[in-house]
């Protein structure tokens, strides 16, 4: 539990966490190993954790009826994966797949919503952080959507 | 302008197609040579040329070859409109014409003993390649060479053998991405900004240079900014209607910069205020 500790404590995504709640969280987290090509959750299903990769890649898929299904966004080494945990209705929007070997931590959304609920404070702190995630992957998507090295858009001879 | 003309810098020189190859369905690298065995002086990577394909016209075409390569052109051209669609048809033995090399280049003599930290996206890659070139050859006089390149999808990555022996190079990091992908794919999938969050950065020691669409170069340049690369070493390649290539005939102004001239290579300090205009 030490290290694991120590492992939370040093990842960037919980700088600046008080050791108090470095603790509470490393006693939801557990150690998870997914092979290549395995679901690590799917859409719909009920969205009970969040995973700090350590180790692999993972891919975010959707599918569309009558359109080849995608992957929209891959995630890695150091990457969170998973914020519906802590958004009701607390459903997977997204497959994630591990497209190779991925180890990660999975911090339990129940154990975590259910602290997070006794103590605002957790709260605002894990809060700020999924925004802060949030905003980038909005971001990302925006730039993404303009579709900019498409045929028509900007630098297109040169 | 480092030259290769002769006298009149609106004068073409006819060179001869030694080698088409195609590189994804729209873009093909064309290998030129010079038909009376004239050979260039050279160019500095970031330049570009004119190239005129007779009786249909002439377009702006970065050199994407080596530098040090004398006497062998080369051009990757996406096949988007009349001009580049005869460019990239024609066939080895076949005449185009050449101006140049024009504009200004990557400003590598300012990355010596500096880590350097590429940022591509589709073909803004092609003008960025004699940079990686250049590093490559003279590779103790930089640090880190960090490769980021995004596409739109797979099958649009361009130079992907070249990636690939780049990545084996030491002190070298090659990461890539593409925009869309199916489930086959088993690289990277996001924008090319969401590389940076794996490349082994250092930002304080860091020259960057970064091509590819504009509002790409945007969002690059506050993600350079905002992991503390200072301003002063971000450079940026632009693209405008160049015509004469020279700053006579006006196409390519923006704002108080000609492009053709001034650019297309230029310190992102200089286009800060200017980025910042809509519709310029």
């Amino acid at each position: 539990m030490e290290t694991l500790e120590r492992i939370l404590g040093e990842h960037p995504f919980f700088a600046g966490l008080e050791p108090e709640y470095i603790r509470l969280l490393a006693g939801c987290a557990s150690n998870v190993r997914f092979e290549a090509g395995t679901y690590i959750f799917c859409e719909s299903q009920q969205a009970d954790a969040f995973y700090l990769i350590r180790q692999g890649q993972v891919a975010l898929e959707i599918f569309a009826p009558k359109r080849r299904p995608i992957i929209i966004e891959t995630l890695g080494e150091g990457d969170i994966l998973g914020w519906s945990w802590l958004v009701p209705p607390h459903y997977w929007r997204f497959h994630a797949r591990a497209v190779e070997l991925t180890r990660a931590f999975a911090l339990d959304g129940v154990c975590l919503r259910a602290k997070c609920e006794q103590n605002h404070d957790l709260g605002y702190e894990l809060l700020k952080r999924f925004a802060s995630i949030i905003e980038r992957r909005l971001d990302a998507t925006r730039l993404q959507l303009l579709d900019v090295y498409a045929q028509g858009s900007a630098r297109v001879t040169r | 302008m480092t030259g290769m003309l002769p006298t009149d810098p609106m004068l073409p020189a006819a060179c001869r197609v030694t080698q088409v190859t195609r590189e994804t369905p729209d873009t093909f690298t064309l290998q030129l040579e010079f038909v009376d065995g004239e050979g260039p002086r050279g160019f500095a990577p970031g330049q570009f040329s004119m190239l005129y394909v007779f009786g249909v016209g002439e377009v702006p075409v970065s050199m994407s070859g080596d530098p040090e390569q004398i006497g062998r052109l080369a051009y990757t051209v996406r096949s988007v409109g009349q001009v580049t669609h005869a460019l990239v048809c024609r066939r080895p033995g076949a005449t185009v014409g050449v101006r140049g090399p024009f504009g200004t280049p990557w400003p590598l003599s300012e990355g010596r003993g500096l880590d350097v930290l590429v940022v591509a996206g589709g073909i803004g890659l092609a003008p960025l390649r004699p940079a990686i070139y250049h590093v490559l050859r003279h590779r103790d006089e930089f640090g880190r060479l960090i490769v980021l390149y995004g596409a739109r999808s797979p099958r649009d990555l361009l130079y992907r053998k070249e990636l690939a022996g780049w990545a084996r190079r030491s002190e070298t990091q090659v990461l890539l991405t593409v925009d869309y992908a199916g489930l086959d794919w088993r690289g990277r999938v996001g924008v090319v900004t969401t590389l940076f969050r794996y490349a082994r950065l250092r930002p304080e020691q860091t020259l960057a240079l970064v091509c590819g669409p504009e509002i790409m170069m945007r969002f690059v340049a506050g993600e350079l900014l905002g992991r503390g690369v200072p301003a002063s070493k971000i450079y940026v390649s632009m693209e405008r209607n160049m015509k004469c290539a020279t700053g006579w005939c006006g196409h390519c102004q923006y704002g108080p910069f000609f492009v053709c001239k001034d650019g297309p290579v230029f310190a992102y300090e200089k286009l800060r205020a200017l980025w910042r205009h809509d519709e310029l």
